[in-house]
């Protein structure tokens, strides 16, 4: 039995918009990071449907960019949230706004 | 000897620059010494050059001295350049004369005051700048000399400067006197344009054959001359200046708005005579403006409490009786008045400015009296003054010259009986307010004392100008006594003879007897009125006919309503230029869009990724739907 | 040569003056003012050797220089150096010369901090002024343009008074924005005459003769106009000239109202006119009545200050108004009123903003409120304030006289109710005046200032701008001579080209 490719992309969007909403209303960095964390599972949840839809492993290949990218971007952005520690003395997001125009 | 009249007009600048640069470091003798001999350097050079143009050419051909190009333009080259004839001769005559005559009298009535040499510098410029207006060869020099003499004038006005009202009078002086020069000079552009040049007897020479007599060109042209001797001369409309200019000390009110500067407009008429007979409508107006002027000015005099006011209102009436010469076409008669006036009023002021000076600067005549006893230099000499400004008959010079102004007004062509009347109207006046001048300040009971008795230095100027008040008038009589007619035929030389209609020495006799009656009973009401009776020291409440009279007929009113606040107000709504709000508003408009677009950028990562989702949701729907 | 060898000078000096400021403030002072003699006396040579051949000719059509320098800069777009002089340009650069030595002068005590950058800034105006009075090619024309714009931002924005940076920024943003109009104007006219030639080049004597149709001459002679009126500080594009000048340290008014303004002047007469005569033809009427509204209007202004040096920053844009109205009425004897106007405005509204400079340091305002009586204390400033309000109220014997005497007779045969109406500014012009004298000077003292009168210095730079500013007035003969073969050229060339050759002479005929 194949689930059909609908509800798989569903999940996905769904599991984005958990991601995008966590972004936009947590204010810890931390849990921003997670949240941005989930949003890249659900692309490479969508990548893995349409891959299997189309019966290629194109999908998975992506995944695994994807995998590699978000190890990155977690290091970086664990590194950047430590300096943001240490400047502060928060993790609050909206304080470190001193780029404002 | 005439190849150093420039040096008679050098010298005075001379005077005036060692004064300027020096003055402060010169002991006051030695500025004194330069001041007065400056000028009576130049005063005697000017016998010699008179001498000199009476002898070698009697016919009077005028002489020309060419000092250096002053612009050369394409063709508009006007030169540093004098010009000698009877007419400019007559008032450098009058200029260097009692210019040094005045300048001997200030030394000691300005000893004791600061800024002695300054004084003595701006009057020598003045001399300077009054001789170059009466020797230009050309209308930008005549120009130079005629801003040169306001500019001395406004600088003498506001000689005690630490007053403000007496820089308001000076800057009044110099404002109202400007738009009478405007008007000339742009009459000069006219002249201009017309001719391709400035020299004034080449313009003159080709005056008659360019314009018709009575063209539109020549009666603008004229009066906007007209406009500038008006200014000068303070008459009616703009004579309101010269009351106010009293703020100066007395030589100067006797020098500069007495004797030369205010005749200047005279000048400038009679100098331009050509011009204004191809223009007989502004001929006629120079009469009317004088008959007017003669008339306002007189009652004015007549409500003065201030002694040097009332000779100011006096001065005004006379140079009047000059402008109605003028209009009427007796050039001589103008000039001849000119010069007698310069003897009795500049001798009329140095005698109110004595005793000013010893009553401890006491301007108001109420608060004078009996002073004949006890100054009686002063005294004799004042009557003398007194008695040719009220044109007493027969012994006085101002007598003969007003007489002969009151009898071309009514004979000459140009003349007229309301003009003769007036002319005679104006004589009981000026009779009445002298000598009520004279009763009030010099007898009566004594109301105060002087404290101290004028020097040499200050009567002997007094006793040779109360000469020439008395002498003065014999060089020219009229033709039924004795037809002396020196000053006329010397003047002829450059003015044309006076065309006379009425002729016979009877009606001239009857027109003699007439005014001499009419200069009496004025004299006879002041002394019914004013002689040795009590009158209060303390200014009187005025009815508002009297304030009328006493405020110079509301003029300054008038002016001050309707140009001087406008003027004022527009200034003050607009002081920071609404052009430059303009630009500023673009710049806060700037600002806005910069305020607004800088609010998106708050810094807020969230708000980031807000604007990143909804963007993309938007971007998505297009892209589906459209 | 000489003149490229000037600009170097002045440049030079400048680095000299800001390296040595490490060691002592009072070595670039002295730097500076050797370097401005200096370039005084190389003018004062150029002058006297060269005036007498400035005297006219047979030939009178323009383009008879003096001295003429070419060297090849970016050949690749036809940039050269083409430094060139005739009568004004030497004229200009005497004027430059002397405002220089004397800005020098007078920062002498007045400026106290940076004085190596400030002495760096006030040379580098110096060069860029002097290139602009000498370029011949419009590139290098813009450049030398920008030079001088440049260091008068840093000497306002840095040496300035209370308001400095908004001043500044308004004064840079007028001229750079004209000044961008200008070089578009300019590579416009590059590219037709390249492309109707087939030469590339910004040579001003190539690109006079260029073919134009009557829209494009227009357009183009707009753009160079935006740029020359507003440094004019024409009305309505004068604003940015009251707090520029008011604001600026005293020799930055100085060298604005004597130098930067005139370049504007020079600008039209040397490039709008010869590039575009029959634009400017067109253009005449509006410009006329816009220098005759500069004339009011500035005077009302002035009239309504309150602050000494705002009051004579109107009067810079009233006499501005005369240099407009003059150049457009198209005539020989208004546009030597001009050049003798820009001489002598330089001179009287520099001595004024001297004695508000050094009232200023005494008082530590320059609000006419505050003042009042001061000729006792101060009777020498009292008597310079006196020479040079005369002079701005044009009385006959100064300068300023000649010029605006010139301006209206010749503006007067080109427009009579615009003369009339402008001739009321001499009325304008006594009421302001006066003003001052008796605001400052005269009347009752209203505040004990215990100053000082001026000293030796400042009697130095005082006295040469009486002894120049009368005799202006008294010999005006020697410089109208030295201009007049170019003015004569040049009022040929617009009337030519608008009437024929025929009409033209008979116009100049009708103005002997």
């Amino acid at each position: 039995m194949t689930i059909p490719m609908e509800y798989g992309l569903l999940l996905a969007a769904i599991l984005f918009c958990i991601g995008l909403a966590g972004v936009l209303v947590r204010r810890d960095v931390i849990f921003m990071l997670m949240s941005v964390e989930v949003m890249l599972n659900a692309a490479g949840l969508a990548f893995i449907v349409g891959g299997a839809a189309r019966g290629s492993a194109d999908g998975q290949v992506m995944f695994i960019f994807i995998l590699a990218m978000a190890a990155a971007e977690v290091s970086v952005g664990l590194a950047l949230i430590i300096q943001l520690y240490q400047k502060f003395k928060t993790l609050d997001a909206d304080s470190a706004s001193q780029l404002n125009g | 000897m005439s190849e150093l009249l420039w040096l008679i007009v050098a010298l005075p600048f001379a005077g005036s620059l060692v004064l300027a640069l020096a003055g402060k470091s010169l002991p006051r003798l030695a500025a004194a010494m330069i001041g007065v001999g400056s000028v009576t350097l130049s005063a005697i050079l000017m016998l010699f050059v008179c001498l000199d143009f009476l002898h070698a050419n009697p016919a009077g051909t005028p002489v020309h001295q060419m000092l250096w190009q002053w612009i050369n333009v394409s063709g508009f080259s006007p030169a540093i350049a004098f010009h000698l004839d009877s007419v400019s001769l007559t008032f450098v005559f009058v200029i260097t004369f009692i210019g040094a005559l005045i300048h001997l009298y200030s030394a000691a009535f300005m000893w004791k005051e600061d800024g002695f040499a300054r004084f003595f510098s701006y009057m020598n410029l003045f001399i300077g700048f009054m001789l170059l207006l009466v020797l230009a060869d050309n209308f930008l020099l005549l120009y130079m000399g005629w801003e040169g003499v306001g500019l001395c004038s406004y600088l003498l006005i506001g000689f005690w400067y630490k007053d403000p009202g007496n820089g308001y009078a000076a800057r009044k002086a110099f404002t109202v006197t400007r738009v009478g020069d405007t008007a000339m000079v742009i009459g000069l552009f006219i002249l201009f344009t017309n001719y391709h040049t400035l020299n004034i007897q080449d313009i003159l020479q080709a005056a008659p054959h360019t314009w018709a007599p009575g063209s539109t060109i020549a009666i603008i042209t004229a009066y906007l001359l007209l406009g500038g001797a008006i200014g000068k001369s303070a008459q009616v409309p703009l004579q309101t200046w010269l009351p106010d200019a009293m703020a100066a000390p007395s030589p100067v009110s006797a020098l500069i708005h007495a004797a030369t500067m205010v005749t200047a407009g005279v000048y400038l008429i009679a100098r331009t005579h050509v011009l204004f007979e191809l223009a007989p409508i502004v001929q006629t107006t120079v009469a009317i403006i004088g008959a007017v002027t003669l008339i306002v000015a007189g009652m004015s005099a007549l409500y003065q409490h201030d002694i040097k006011k009332v000779l100011a209102y006096s001065t005004i009436s006379q140079i009047g009786y000059m402008f109605v010469a003028l209009g009427v076409g007796a050039w001589s008669a103008a000039l001849f008045h000119f010069m007698i006036h310069a003897f009795f009023k500049s001798l009329l002021f140095l005698g109110a400015g004595s005793v000013i000076a010893v009553l401890n600067n006491e301007h108001n005549m109420f608060k004078m009296g009996g002073l004949w006893k006890k100054m009686p230099v002063v005294f004799w000499t004042f009557l003398i003054g007194a008695c040719a400004l009220s044109a007493l008959p027969l012994i006085t010079a101002g007598f003969y010259s007003k007489d002969e102004i009151i009898w071309q007004a009514y004979a000459s062509d140009k003349g007229s009986i309301v003009l003769w009347l007036t002319g005679l109207a104006g004589a009981f006046i000026t009779a009445l307010y002298t000598f009520r001048m004279v009763f009030l300040t010099f007898f009566g009971n004594a109301k105060a004392e002087p404290t101290y008795r004028p020097g040499v230095a200050m009567t002997l100027p007094l006793v040779v100008l109360a000469f020439l008040s008395f002498a003065g008038g014999f060089i020219q009589l009229p033709d039924n006594m004795g037809h002396v007619t020196l000053f006329s035929q010397f003047i002829q030389h450059t003015l044309p003879t006076t065309v006379t209609t009425a002729s016979g020495h009877a009606a001239e006799w009857i027109a003699q007897v007439i005014a001499a009656i009419v200069s009496i009973a004025g004299l006879a009401l002041a002394y019914r009125i004013y002689y040795n009776k009590p009158f209060p020291a303390a200014e009187p409440v005025r009815n508002p006919i009297q304030r009328f009279f006493f405020q110079g007929w509301d003029f300054d009113l008038v002016y001050d309503k309707v140009i001087v606040q406008p003027i004022v107000f527009f200034s003050r709504i607009d002081k920071n230029d609404i052009i430059d709000q303009f630009y500023t508003g673009l710049a806060s408009i700037a600002g806005l869009f910069n305020k607004g677009l800088a609010a998106t950028q708050n810094g807020k990562l969230r708000w980031y990724a807000m604007a990143l989702g909804i963007g993309a949701v938007i971007t998505l729907t297009i892209l589906l739907y459209a | 040569m000489i003149l490229a060898w000037i600009i170097l000078l002045l440049m030079g000096t400048g680095f000299l003056a800001w390296l040595t400021s490490r060691w002592s403030d009072i070595l670039p002072r002295i730097i500076s003012l050797a370097g401005t003699l200096l370039f005084l006396g190389v003018v004062l040579y150029l002058w006297f050797t060269h005036s007498a051949s400035a005297v006219p000719s047979g030939n009178a059509a323009a383009g008879a220089w003096i001295i003429h320098y070419t060297h090849s800069w970016i050949p690749a777009f036809g940039i050269h150096i083409i430094l060139a002089a005739d009568g004004l340009s030497l004229l200009m650069l005497l004027l430059t010369a002397f405002l220089g030595v004397l800005s020098v002068l007078v920062s002498w005590k007045e400026i106290k901090t940076r004085v190596g950058f400030f002495h760096f800034n006030l040379l580098f105006i110096l060069a860029g002024i002097t290139g602009v009075f000498v370029s011949l090619d419009l590139f290098l024309f813009y450049f030398s343009w920008e030079v001088m714009l440049i260091p008068m931002y840093f000497l306002i924005s840095i040496w300035g008074y209370e308001n400095r940076t908004y001043a500044a920024g308004k004064f840079f943003l007028f001229t750079q924005a004209s000044g961008l109009l200008m070089f578009l104007s300019i590579l416009g006219l590059y590219f037709v005459h390249g492309r109707s030639t087939g030469v590339y080049t910004f040579d001003y004597e190539a690109l006079k003769g260029t073919v134009l149709s009557q829209p494009t001459a227009f357009l183009l002679m707009l753009g160079f106009a935006a740029a020359f009126l507003v440094k004019l500080s024409t009305v309505p594009f004068h604003s940015w000239l009251p707090d520029a000048h008011t604001q600026a340290p005293t020799a930055g008014s100085v060298l604005l109202a004597g130098l930067l303004l005139k370049t504007g002047a020079y600008g039209i007469i040397r490039f709008v006119l010869p590039l575009f005569p029959q634009a400017s033809q067109q253009f005449a009427p509006a410009a006329m009545i816009l220098g005759v509204i500069s004339i009011l209007y500035g005077a009302k202004l002035a009239y309504a200050q309150t602050d000494l040096k705002r009051l004579v920053a109107y009067i810079s844009v009233s006499h501005m108004g005369f240099i407009l109205l003059g150049i457009y009425a198209f005539n020989q004897i208004a546009m030597q009123g001009v050049i003798m106007q820009m001489v002598a405005h330089a001179i009287s509204t520099g001595g004024l903003f001297i004695i508000v400079g050094a009232l200023h340091a005494r008082i530590q305002t320059r609000e006419i409120g505050q003042m009042g009586g001061l000729w006792t204390q101060v009777p020498k400033m009292g008597a310079m304030g006196l020479l040079f309000v005369l002079a701005s109220l044009g009385l006959p014997g100064l300068g300023n006289f000649i010029a605006e005497i010139l301006i209206l007779t010749g503006s007067f045969m080109a427009s009579k109710i615009l003369t009339i109406i402008a001739a009321v500014g001499f009325i304008a012009a006594t009421l302001y005046s006066l003003r001052i004298m008796q605001k400052v000077f005269y009347g009752t003292v209203l505040k004990k200032w215990e100053i000082t009168d001026f000293g030796f210095r400042e009697m130095i730079v005082m006295g040469s701008l009486a002894i120049v500013i009368i005799w202006l007035g008294l010999f005006p003969n020697s410089i109208l001579n030295a201009t007049q073969q170019m003015v004569q050229g040049i009022v040929q060339q617009v009337n030519i080209t608008v009437n024929g050759p025929q009409n033209a002479n008979t116009l100049q005929n009708a103005s002997r």
